[in-house]
């Protein structure tokens, strides 16, 4: 076993009919930040859904930390433990304020005491910046401000690994950047991440590592200088050409990009 | 009114529509005046309030109306929401359950105590079971049976609204329980069920003033003095003055409990509704 924190091998996931991924080998060394991006479709979000077994691979294995969760017999819950989760919908539980939205996991999954939990929730809200929303309910908060508390949430059970699904492709573009300062912050610390995207700047900023996936397969991957600044593949051109300067986009046959389910 | 959107139109023959809708509001106001003119005629007043507000009658019934009657009617209403609550629970969540067998059961029960009249379910518990059962008793006599006859009327009723309530908080509270450690059953019972109770608060609420009626029914078990509520008082009562001022008494005692409940409902509903948007 090597020293990966998260290794993904030929990793295959079909809805019915629809082959979503096509063999995908991927190793994400600890404190390292991997970024994902693709176009819609391409799998990057049921790839990384697919690192904590929230979709189930049709074949293939994952591990994390060095346990195999593509076992049938591994305790996933307590795995899972070890993986914070961050949603491009936030998630937060309405019916808790922030600060039980904090305090309830770890106290009924890590049995943590009540004061602990409140002690960890308090440190974890001041490292997103929201310590005096604390008694807020989700509601009453921008989407910047939720996506922080899910964070907050997250961290507050001490994962080794933490995955963004999209963080901020739910937030008005003026939220985004309080969202990314945190992230940005948490690379930094030296969190490993693994993040799917849109955010090119963040992800050449960033980023140790960036990875191109199209069609269900990874097309090219490597320092974010060399996927986004001289991308080898005419795919990841294409891709980037159309993120980076959508108003440039030619009308074109659709054939191009049929692959996968349109709209994650 | 818009007068001048009417004018503007090409002149028709006969009534214009500002017209018709006029003469038609007249017209049911005029059938509605007549119907309440021909009822106080035809009325007879004085032996309607002999029959039905005879203050001395009425008198006479409290304070034991409430302390006794809309006492047990509470209780017995209570008692089966209970049991109702639990059953429906335990069933909503075996009609979700990934096990085909108890998806089956749960389905049939529904079906079989949806379909069947409440009465005869109160016969059921009362006469049929302690017959088939001979030496078998319901613990709590009347107040035992009368919360497992409502209850086992309620709980599919209950079992479908608790079901839809569950399937209706989103999937992601789901998975983002399950990302951060939660097992399937711990997710359902911390964060799943109190969103669907929210949810559902309105229906159970409901669910509870029909039960509340539905609680006449202990009418037919055969009760002691002590343990009637308020239809089987007020009949009796009815019956032994030869008046029907007691029946009267006991409908607005039920209706003093149903329709501040209809309110909360109602107020409830357009919280949820805001909530929504």
């Amino acid at each position: 076993m090597s020293s990966a924190e998260i290794q993904v091998r030929d990793l295959h996931k079909s809805f019915g009919d629809n082959h979503v991924l096509r063999g995908i080998d991927l190793e994400i060394g600890q404190g390292e930040v991997v970024c994902v991006i693709g176009p819609s479709g391409s799998g990057k979000s049921t790839l990384l859904r697919c690192v904590n077994l929230l979709e189930e691979p049709t074949k293939g294995q994952v591990f994390v930390g060095g346990t195999e969760l593509t076992d049938p017999d591994v305790d996933i819950d307590a795995v899972r433990r070890r993986i914070g989760m961050v949603f491009q919908q936030f998630n937060l539980f309405p019916h808790l304020n922030v600060t039980e939205n904090l305090t309830l996991p770890q106290r009924r999954v890590l049995g943590r005491d009540r004061a602990t939990a409140a002690r960890t929730a308090a440190e974890n809200l001041a490292r997103v910046g929201l310590a005096e929303k604390a008694q807020a309910y989700p509601s009453s908060l921008s989407g910047g401000q939720q996506q922080r508390v899910a964070i907050a949430r997250a961290l507050a059970m001490g994962p080794e690994v933490m995955l963004f699904d999209e963080p901020t492709s739910a937030l008005d573009p003026e939220l985004v950047g309080d969202v990314l300062a945190v992230m940005r912050r948490l690379a930094e610390e030296g969190m490993t991440m693994m993040v799917v995207t849109h955010e090119m700047t963040f992800a050449r900023e960033v980023a140790d590592r960036v990875v191109f996936m199209d069609g269900g397969v990874i097309v090219e991957e490597g320092s974010p200088g060399q996927v986004i600044g001289a991308p080898r593949h005419e795919r990841t051109r294409h891709f980037l050409s159309r993120l980076l300067d959508p108003a440039m986009a030619e009308v074109e046959e659709e054939a191009s990009d049929q692959v996968g389910k349109p709209g994650e | 009114m818009t007068d001048t959107g009417v004018r503007l139109q090409p002149k028709k023959k006969g009534l214009t529509r500002r017209q018709r809708r006029g003469l038609s509001r007249a017209v049911q106001y005029a059938v509605f005046a007549a119907a309440v003119i021909a009822f106080a005629v035809a009325a007879d007043w004085g032996r309607l309030k002999n029959q039905f507000a005879q203050g001395s009658i009425a008198k006479q019934m409290f304070p034991e109306v409430i302390t006794l009657a809309l006492k047990n009617t509470v209780l017995y209403t209570l008692s089966g929401f209970v049991v109702g609550l639990v059953l429906g629970m335990v069933i909503a969540l075996m009609r979700l359950s990934s096990v085909g067998p108890y998806r089956w059961v749960a389905g049939v029960y529904i079906e079989i105590f949806r379909g069947l009249p409440a009465l005869l379910i109160f016969i059921f518990v009362g006469v049929a079971v302690p017959l088939a059962f001979p030496g078998t008793e319901i613990p709590g006599g009347t107040y035992g049976k009368v919360a497992i006859a409502l209850g086992l009327v309620s709980a599919a009723y209950m079992a479908e609204t608790i079901r839809a309530g569950i399937q209706a908080v989103p999937k992601g509270q789901t998975e983002a329980a399950r990302s951060l450690g939660f097992s399937p059953a711990r997710a359902m019972v911390s964060i799943i069920v109190p969103q669907a109770f929210r949810i559902i608060l309105p229906p159970l609420t409901n669910e509870l003033v029909l039960l509340f009626k539905d609680s006449s029914l202990v009418l037919f078990l055969g009760v002691t003095l002590e343990e009637r509520e308020l239809s089987k008082y007020g009949r009796d009562l009815a019956s032994t003055t030869a008046n029907s001022t007691p029946i009267l008494v006991a409908g607005l005692c039920y209706l003093l409990v149903t329709i501040p409940l209809g309110y909360v409902v109602r107020r409830m509903e357009s919280r949820s509704q805001e909530a929504i948007r």
